[in-house]
């Protein structure tokens, strides 16, 4: 399943141009990723949140698949009433196609109020992958705090302030989580690795059962980082170890990146604006908090993962 | 032929649910539904039902995998109460204006607090604006009726509506009543096969589906569900025409019952309409010209129709298993008075609103006669003193 760049170039686009996600936004480059990785029919399910409302304003589309949109919270509810519809229709041999199921939502729509959802159909094992766009925080409301989102970053509802440097709690690690569902396939990734992106992809939509991958994306509005470097900020993410490669393939934990010259966390957390009050003096201890979860997790993952 | 059976009003939907064939039914249990969720499982688990039944975790997700489920292209049921009802309230506005064909059966459940797992209207009364059909039943026997009616209508292409079909929780849900089922076969032809718009799962035709509309769109959008909703109305007719030919049962938007003469009458919903005719027969004996007109279509609401039906009666009273909190009346009360406004009619009753029966407090002969007394005193009086009580309440 090697992805090649030059067939991709001759794909046509499922996700088209002339949408209104903003110039530099991560989540519009790792949606046409995954819309190009696809192979045959899907049909996509996609929460309330910043792609939605910019890919999909009546009378526009920017989807060449059948889409649909419910709410906030239910991305994976309703993509399991689809694939439901779509056992049944073939059984009674109203369909013959072979038809692969998607759902995606924010990291609001899933770490959070998505979660119910999610976990019970994962639970359920419709035959789907749910796919999470991870800036760490509700983009579309205005850069509100979510699970998702680092401890010291600043959101609108979780200000640096004079008192309070930022948010105060860890985020939570959602695709351990996931993994703990024992579903077929839960990977890590993000758009500037879009061969490890695509592959993944790829990798679970061929699965008997549900998977699940995250994808850490930026937001240079809610990141206060420079449109340009979008890109440059994932890699750091996961050259700090704050955002590693890896996948569960059948419970099997594997990464797959080795990063050999880990960065300390400062250089991930410098370029962004978010994160700007951390850079003081008296900030220091929360760096070095944020250094050591790093470092401790990280342990924990080599662990887990399987030598090659 | 006929079958004769003696069923709960759960059994009787569990049982039309199983002949409608849904390609699709997702459900949460909750009292007074429960039983319908497991009759409806075991059917499949003993493969007397062919359906992918979804146990989601929650109501939300059940009204989200039928929205889904039914704009796939698929036939999608459901069935919940009261609180369940309200999880899903998000959905109901979604699923009715995507146009979807979601046949629901709610058996209603009053709102906690207090908590109380017995019947009020307080569930499907709330929803009576989420842009859904509303069918009421007094019994069993309607349960089954109005459920696979409710399948047609939601499906018709002129339609493309959901249905929430209603019946009281534990009054009728739980007791055994004796009823005429079809033959499935009958069913199966009366249905014929879902014909969906411009599913999901044609794959070859893709849509876009439950997109964004700002101000330049969105009234367009409210405009034709509204219209869609309003001319549903002749198709619900229609459908009980036909259903009459099939059954024997005939349906209409309400049931009068000795109200073409009646000087004194009583608007009711579902279970408690069957005591309310045993009050007015009795009344009736004795000389009272007593009537009754119970509810089936509440929306889209027949105003002009039950103008029609009130407007020679001296004096009505409005009975309602609900309260719409600090407002004229509660909600039926309220409509009914709207549509007298509206119409061009002089001729008008007198009208008062009881509330009644809240929790499933048991509503009785001596209740309903005390109804009747009481429009009786208001005629002699010439005018009303109180518009809006609560019947049977501790003062
Ligand atoms: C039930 C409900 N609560 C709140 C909202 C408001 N809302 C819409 S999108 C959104 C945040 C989306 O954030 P996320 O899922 O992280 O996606 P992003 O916009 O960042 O891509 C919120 C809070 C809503 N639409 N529905």
């Amino acid at each position: 399943m090697a992805i090649n760049l030059k067939e991709i170039a001759k794909k046509e686009e499922l996700f088209t141009p002339g949408h209104r996600l903003c110039a530099g936004c991560g989540t519009a480059v790792l949606m046409r990723q995954v819309m190009l990785a696809v192979e045959g029919p899907v049909v996509v399910s996609m929460a309330t949140s910043c792609p939605f409302v910019s890919t999909a304003t009546y009378p526009y589309t920017a989807w060449k698949v059948p889409w649909i949109h419910n709410a906030f919270e239910n991305a994976p509810a309703t993509i399991s009433g689809v694939e439901a519809a779509y056992k049944a229709l073939r059984k009674r041999g109203k369909i013959t196609q072979e038809i692969k199921f998607i759902s995606m939502a924010g990291d609001g729509g899933t770490y959070d109020i998505g979660f119910q959802a999610l976990s019970g159909a994962l639970e359920r094992g419709h035959r789907f992958l749910h796919i999470c766009y991870n800036n760490e925080a509700y983009m579309n409301t205005g850069i509100q705090r979510s699970g998702a989102t680092p401890l010291g970053a600043h959101t609108t509802t979780s200000p640096a302030g004079k008192l309070i440097p930022g948010k105060r709690e860890f985020r939570k690690d959602l695709t351990a989580i996931i993994a703990a569902h024992d579903i077929p396939y839960v990977a890590q990734t993000t758009p500037f690795h879009w061969r490890d992106l695509m592959t993944k992809v790829q990798k679970a939509l061929t699965v008997d059962g549900p998977s699940f991958i995250n994808v850490l994306t930026s937001c240079h509005r809610g990141w206060r980082s420079d449109i340009k470097d979008a890109m440059q900020i994932l890699r750091l993410a996961v050259d700090t170890c704050y955002w590693p490669l890896y996948e569960v393939v059948n419970g099997k934990w594997r990464l797959n990146y080795k990063v050999r010259n880990k960065l300390p966390v400062i250089e991930w957390i410098k370029p962004q604006g978010r994160f700007a009050h951390l850079l003081k003096e008296e900030n220091q201890p929360i760096v070095a908090q944020i250094q050591q979860k790093i470092d401790e997790n990280w342990e924990k993952l080599l662990a887990r993962c399987v030598a090659d | 032929m006929a079958r004769l059976a003696a069923l709960t009003g759960n059994n009787a939907a569990a049982e039309a649910i199983r002949q409608i064939k849904p390609d699709v039914f997702a459900a949460y249990p909750i009292t007074p539904q429960t039983e319908m969720a497991e009759e409806v499982a075991q059917f499949v688990a003993d493969g007397i039902l062919d359906t992918e039944y979804i146990p989601v975790e929650s109501e939300h997700s059940s009204m989200s995998a039928c929205i889904g489920a039914s704009l796939a292209g698929a036939r999608a049921m459901t069935a919940t109460a009261s609180c369940g009802l309200a999880y899903m309230w998000e959905l109901l506005p979604i699923a009715a204006s995507l146009r979807s064909s979601v046949v629901m059966a709610v058996v209603n459940r009053a709102f906690n607090a207090p908590l109380n797992i017995h019947c009020s209207h307080d569930d499907s009364m709330g929803a009576r604006d989420s842009g859904w059909i509303q069918l009421y039943s007094e019994n069993a026997q309607e349960m089954y009726d109005n459920l696979i009616q409710a399948v047609k209508i939601a499906e018709d292409e002129t339609v493309r509506l959901p249905v929430m079909v209603c019946m009281d929780g534990f009054i009728i849900s739980h007791a055994v009543e004796r009823l005429l089922l079809l033959e499935d076969k009958k069913v199966k032809n009366f249905l014929g096969e879902f014909k969906p718009a411009y599913p999901l799962l044609e794959v070859n035709n893709p849509v876009t589906l439950g997109a964004c509309a700002l101000p330049d769109y969105y009234t367009e959008h409210k405009k034709q569900h509204s219209e869609a909703l309003r001319h549903s109305i002749d198709k619900i007719m229609g459908v009980a025409n036909e259903y009459a030919k099939l059954s024997g049962r005939s349906y209409s938007l309400f049931e009068s019952y000795q109200l073409a003469d009646a000087e004194y009458g009583i608007v009711i919903l579902n279970s408690a309409a069957g005591v309310t005719k045993a009050v007015v027969d009795k009344l009736r004996k004795e000389g009272v010209k007593a009537g009754l007109l119970k509810i089936r279509v509440y929306r889209p609401f027949p105003a002009a129709q039950i103008v029609q039906a009130l407007k020679n009666l001296k004096v009505v009273a409005v009975l309602e298993r609900t309260d719409s909190f600090g407002g004229v009346g509660s909600p039926v009360f309220t409509d009914i008075s709207a549509a007298f406004m509206e119409a061009s009619t002089k001729e008008k009753p007198l009208m008062v609103n009881y509330v009644y029966g809240l929790g499933g407090r048991d509503v009785g002969l001596e209740d309903i006669g005390k109804v009747y007394a009481n429009l009786q005193a208001i005629n002699q009086r010439g005018k009303i003193e109180k518009s809006f009580a609560y019947l049977q309440a501790r003062e």
